[in-house]
């Protein structure tokens, strides 16, 4: 970790104005994984930009259209414990608590959840090559040990996971990220907003240099009737998931109106099929047509050996976590299994 | 009031206190007036040769002292022999710094120090090294071929080889009427304690060093550095109160206590090196280890015919071996065995006992290979268990000097509920959860070693007691008090023990589930020692009421010395010390194991797991809901702390069987997952129920306390209980540890 | 190979310390420190507070946990600067005139720690859990406790502690 200089933003144009100055500057909000990246030596500032103390975007507050806006600078606990996610976005919260540990959760924050680098062990260590950490160099997670490596959307030079809970919710919610840079703000999509490794793994997202995330919006559909998040992983809790599902339906007579159904810890960002979601509009809520939809996701995927188990893996999670959402009661603390 | 015994009470932990406010110091919390601090740099090849290693650019920072290779390392011992510690295995001990030469991948190449923490760190890590790469192996596996006999040296006598065959092996088993035979394997696992290895070395004015380490042995530590660096033993002190875990990664001193002790004195400064999370994966491990089991029984479930073979890991440079198949023929008496053990050596750091070391290895494919025989016959496992009981010890051809293993399995079985067990895998479910049970034994050896105890009687009345051994967190503070405090009949809080200080007398190296045994029977023959003097003393007091009388004719309570016939008449210690000018009372003594006693009998503990799992039919997913484990290891000395042991055990089984593996890439021969983030243990939420029965067992011969120890015992049974109970769930025999859930979809 | 593992190279004045305040176990307090010490490290080493514990300084094992405005929170990946003007409280504040806090007490009754290292991370990351008021069953203690490993594994008594304490309706 080298020594850099320290600044507390006052307002965003200000942060903004600082680090755009600078192309070793960074942000700094709850630091958890900034912090982390900076101790193992995989980033290097000059100047950290403290954007903790400007006001205006620490809050969980409720749109004109009856959406719900997430201030960017809000914790990660404060969001999911906010009265309005809990009414209204229940499988926010839940994917949420299913991150990290409590003390995290109680410094990270919303816009740096998404912004968190992966967990690859290759990525981590300096001595191995990386295509994410330095570009050109290979990647040895395909034929190293992949146990936790992606299984879609991976390309010859990365195959990390994008490693995020929060952010699996978010991409079943739709929600939208908004950027502010020097001078424009703009709005992504929440599936635009993240990135497939392609050729340029280096990059995670299409967050801009210079630009910093001050909201995402909620639309006002939370499906909060029908939600379930399910999490699987080496051990039951502080451990990043191998796969996990969020899902939220829209019933309407006995009838799936809606679906949504998104997966972590399987590609490089969180995994969305239209095309299931459109088999399952219209159809009765059964585990056989859970378990085409989970097909029709899964379509495509790659194994790499150790993680081969993933395929299969997240085919039988999709199922279990649409019959959970049916019944969000079966939920269990940690994003359990359903009993 | 008559003396009402602590040995046997649940005691709270004396620095109980200590721990809970924060007050209680470790190895790196010594805050010293201008401390530097080392921060270490490690190879980042796996074998080779360091052709050049630059460290202009770190040197000239302000606030950079130095930096240590192996170009600027002082002159240090020639002898491999000075570098052997009490715990060392036979071959060559790894000397830091020594040569250009790169032996394992992480191996500590240079050592920087600064002022600061942070100034150290940042150091180290702009210091470009170039190597020359050589071929390495790293994988076990793949290296079966290059397996040989171990080399014999000083650590086979605690650990001794494979006994040798007995009948006719292949005969039986042919015979067998059932006949089972399976691999398994583990990954390298490493001790992780959650403290990280630390060493504070305050360079006094004298030019003597006192030293704080994280360490099991605090005169382990001093004899080390003074053989390395040349120095007399009465300069440098060694000091260990508070140890944060260790689990056997303290038993050799660490590469940062080398370090720290060369920096401080080529600078004459104090400094402190704290080894970061990363660099915790870069010295002993528990080795990986192939085994494959061959069982066979007759039609009764008498186990006729024994083999247990297994390939260890070992480094290049050093033969560290364990005791993993000794223990199959020591539970089951057939007549017919065949054992071996042999050694791997590769491109690793030697590997290091690590909590129930060989046992915890060989005792999970021999309790998962009985299960297999259990199904293979129709028994149900407890019963085959009971069938094949024994007494006797027939790889020694003695009896033991105590056993109630029997009693474990019946009541354990007992609070378990295992009748309610249908034997049939799949037959039991909750929900999406298939439920397994499942049973295991474990033994482990109740050793005893040597070691000196000092007793003072103070001018107050008070007992002090002082030995150089450890508290690793095992409650030894807490047990030394009570039994000290019994031989004088005193409350406890007159009673004070001083430790973890290589100035008091000997203690080894606190491992193998020995300290009670061997530093308690010390304490004892001081406590016994100290009651002859003091009686002495007693009776040539001026009118003494206690003259003529023997030591059968007095009794030791209420601070003093009083007649058993008459209580009323009572000497009291701080007036017998007073009659020497206040001058402390004061013996000492050694305990040793009775050989001549011991040989005649084989002694060990025992215990038997059960366990519960659910699996979740679809998912895989593990959890072990409930657990028991029933031990028999003698007299308990301090049921409250003895049962966090056995329960700090079976944790560490549920951890072995489902969690903990550290990953090697071989194509770089390093480990993957250096952190605790990837390397798991379990979290709050994967421990569930877990009780523990301690069986009474009465052992006049083990020792004078009649402890056997328990620091190990509560781990073995638990990763071959929790595999059955998996097969029992899902019809699935995973071999293989840890068992990841994905192995049960 | 050649490794220069991080490619850095001394850019930045090291000397870049300034003195900055905030309050540690009710008392105000000012450090020296440069921008790149941890809270952990400012308490350990400029405050001399060493019952905050570094277990792997990544955020990866909870021994460093103390209350930050009464919230729970890692000190190792905190920067001190991030803190000026916060209120800390570690370990060390817990008990009051001598007396333990009721959570300490229970720690000694269940015999919920051996060695005692990570002790200090459980308590303070435990007095967060209760203050919050999310946990209602064991299992919900257990899982909002899993950012606190122990590994000489006291698990069960730790939670024994816990819910003792929890379901005596908290302290206060």
């Amino acid at each position: 970790m080298n020594n850099f200089n320290y600044t507390r933003a006052k307002n965003i144009e200000d942060a903004v104005l600082s680090v755009s100055q600078n192309s070793d500057a960074g942000f700094v909000a709850g630091g958890t994984n900034m912090i982390d990246l900076l101790k193992y030596n995989l980033i290097h500032v000059t100047l950290l930009v403290d954007v903790n103390h400007i006001t205006g975007h620490q809050a969980v507050t409720e749109n004109a259209d009856g959406g719900v806006r997430l201030g960017a600078f809000a914790t990660n606990a404060e969001t999911a414990y906010h009265p309005l996610i809990e009414a209204r976005y229940p499988l926010l919260s839940r994917a949420i608590l299913a991150g990290a540990s409590a003390q995290i959760r109680n410094m990270a924050t919303n816009g740096g959840n998404l912004l968190q680098r992966t967990r690859c062990y290759y990525f981590y260590d300096p001595h191995t090559p990386c295509n994410k950490r330095k570009p050109g160099s290979g990647c040895s997670a395909v034929g190293g040990y992949n146990r936790i490596m992606s299984i879609l959307g991976t390309s010859e030079d990365c195959i990390a996971v994008f490693p995020s809970d929060m952010c699996v919710a978010l991409a079943t919610l739709d929600a939208v990220v908004t950027m502010q840079g020097v001078d424009r703000t703009r709005s992504l999509p929440f599936a635009e907003f993240h990135r497939l490794p392609g050729n340029t793994p280096e990059r995670d997202n299409n967050l801009q240099p210079g630009e910093i995330i001050t909201s995402i919006d909620l639309p006002a559909n939370g499906f909060e009737k029908n939600y379930s998040y399910l999490k699987l992983r080496d051990r039951s809790s502080y451990a990043f998931a191998l796969v996990s599902v969020a899902t939220g339906l829209d019933l309407k007579e006995g009838l799936i109106n809606e679906a949504r159904i998104a997966l972590g810890g399987v590609a490089h960002k969180p995994w969305r099929v239209k095309g299931a979601e459109d088999f399952l509009a219209g159809k009765p809520p059964t585990p056989g047509n859970f378990a085409t939809a989970a097909e029709i996701i899964i379509a495509g995927a790659i194994g790499y050996g150790h993680n081969n188990f993933k395929i299969e893996l997240a085919k039988r999670a999709i199922v279990r976590n649409c019959l959970m959402a049916l019944n969000p009661e079966s939920q269990r603390p940690g994003a359990h299994p359903s009993l | 009031m008559s003396h009402k015994p602590w040995i046997g009470q649940p005691v709270s932990r004396i620095e109980g206190q200590l721990k809970v406010t924060g007050v209680a110091r470790y190895a790196g919390d010594y805050h010293v007036p201008e401390l530097l601090c080392g921060y270490v740099v490690n190879s980042a090849i796996t074998r080779g040769k360091i052709l050049e290693i630059d460290t202009r650019e770190a040197k000239a920072i302000n606030g950079v002292v130095e930096v240590f290779t192996h170009q600027n390392r002082p002159s240090l011992a020639w002898f491999d022999l000075q570098y052997a510690d009490m715990d060392a295995p036979s071959g060559a001990p790894f000397r830091p710094l020594q040569h250009d030469d790169i032996k394992y991948n992480g191996q500590p190449i240079a050592l920087v120090v600064a002022e600061t923490f942070e100034l150290a760190r940042y150091a180290a890590s702009i210091i470009s090294v170039t190597y020359k790469e050589e071929r390495f192996s790293t994988d076990l596996e793949s290296n079966k071929d290059k397996a040989r006999n171990p080399k014999m040296g000083l650590a086979t006598f605690l650990k001794p080889l494979p006994a040798k065959p007995s009948g006719d092996f292949d005969k039986a088993f042919s015979d067998a009427t059932a006949q089972v035979s399976a691999d398994f394997t583990h990954a390298a696992e490493h001790h992780n304690p959650i403290e990280l290895f630390a060493t504070t070395v305050v360079y006094e004015e004298d030019g003597k060093l006192t030293i704080y380490d994280k360490t099991q042995g605090t005169i382990n530590c001093q004899l080390y550095v003074g053989n390395v660096f040349g120095l007399h033993y009465n300069d440098v002190r060694v000091i260990s109160p508070y140890v944060g875990g260790a689990f056997g990664s303290g038993l050799r001193p660490q590469y940062q206590l080398f370090l720290s002790v060369m920096a401080a004195l080529e600078l004459k400064r104090s400094v402190r090196v704290t080894l970061d999370r990363q660099q915790m994966f870069t010295f002993g491990h528990r080795p990986p280890t192939m085994q494959q089991t061959r069982f066979g029984a007759d039609a009764q479930g008498k186990v006729t015919a024994l083999s247990h073979e297994a390939l260890a890991e070992t480094s290049q440079y050093e033969d560290y071996t364990e005791v993993v198949v000794n223990w199959s023929n020591m539970l089951y008496p057939a007549a017919n065995t065949s054992f071996g053990y042999k050694l791997v050596p590769l491109d690793v750091f030697s590997p290091l006992d690590m909590r129930a070391p060989g046992g915890s290895t060989g005792m999970h494919a021999i309790e998962s290979s009985m299960d297999q025989l259990a199904y293979a016959l129709k028994i149900d496992p407890l019963a085959l268990r009971l069938i094949n009981y024994t007494d006797f010890d027939v790889t020694a051809n003695r009896p033991y000097s105590s056993k109630e293993l029997r009693q474990c399995y019946l009541q354990g079985a007992e609070k378990f509920g295992w009748s309610d067990r249908n034997p049939e895998p799949r037959s039991m479910r909750r929900g999406h959860k298939l439920v397994g049970y499942g049973m295991a034994t474990g033994i482990w050896e109740a050793m005893q070693v040597l070691a000196r105890v000092e007793a003072l009687m103070t001018a107050e009345g008070k007992l002090e007691i002082n030995s150089a051994v450890t508290d690793i967190g095992t409650g030894t503070l807490t047990v030394m008090t009570q039994i000290a405090a019994d031989e004088l009949g005193l409350p406890l809080e007159n009673v004070t023990f001083s430790y973890g200080d290589s100035k008091m007398p000997f203690a080894p190296v606190q491992g193998g589930s020995f300290t009670v045994s061997t530093v308690g029977s010390a304490v004892k023959a001081a406590g016994k020692a100290l009651r002859k003097k003091l009686l002495k003393k007693a009776k040539n007091m001026a009118d003494s009421p206690l003259k003529n009388m023997s030591e059968k004719e007095v009794v030791f309570e209420r601070g003093g010395i009083a007649l058993k016939h008459n209580p009323d008449v009572i000497v009291y210690f701080k007036d017998i010390v007073a009659t020497r000018k206040n001058k402390a009372i004061k013996t000492t003594n050694m305990a040793f194991p009775n050989v001549f006693k011991l040989k005649n009998y084989t002694r060990a503990a025992h215990s038997a797991a059960f366990v519960e799992v659910e699996v979740d039919e679809e998912l895989g997913t593990i959890q072990v809901t409930r657990a028991i484990t029933a031990v028999a290891a003698g007299n308990i000395i301090n049921p409250k702390t003895a049962r966090s042991q056995i329960l700090g055990g079976m944790v560490w089984g549920i951890s072995k069987a489902l969690f903990e593996e550290t990953v090697t890439d071989h194509r770089f021969g390093k480990y993957m997952n250096q952190n605790l983030a990837e390397y798991h243990i379990p979290v709050h939420a994967d421990i569930h129920d877990l009780d523990v029965i301690f069986v009474t067992e009465k052992d006049e011969i083990v020792n004078e306390l009649g402890s056997k120890g328990i620091g190990e015992i509560g781990l073995v049974a638990m990763p071959p209980a929790i595999a059955n109970a998996i097969y029992h769930a899902t019809g699935k025999r995973i071999n293989q540890l840890p068992i990841h859930f994905d192995q049960l979809l | 190979m050649q490794t220069n593992p991080t490619g850095l190279k001394p850019k930045i004045a090291l000397a870049n310390s300034r003195v900055i305040s905030f309050h540690v176990n009710g008392i105000p307090r000012m450090v020296d420190v440069s921008p790149w010490v941890s809270l952990l490290d400012a308490l350990r080493e400029h405050l001399d507070l060493t019952g905050t514990k570094k277990g792997c300084d990544h955020g990866q094992c909870g021994a460093c946990t103390v209350l930050c405005d009464g919230k729970r929170i890692l000190s190792c990946l905190t920067l001190a600067v991030m803190k000026e003007g916060s209120e800390i409280t570690t370990i060390e504040g817990l008990a009051q005139d001598n007396h333990l806090h009721p959570l300490q007490k229970a720690f000694i009754k269940h015999d919920a720690f051996q060695c005692g290292y990570c002790t200090p991370g459980q308590i303070c990351s435990a007095i967060g859990m209760l203050s919050e008021g999310k946990a209602n069953s064991r299992a919900e203690v257990q899982e909002l406790m899993s950012g606190n490993l122990c590994r000489c594994g006291a698990n069960t008594n730790i939670i024994d502690a816990i819910m003792e304490i929890k379901n005596a309706g908290g302290y206060e």
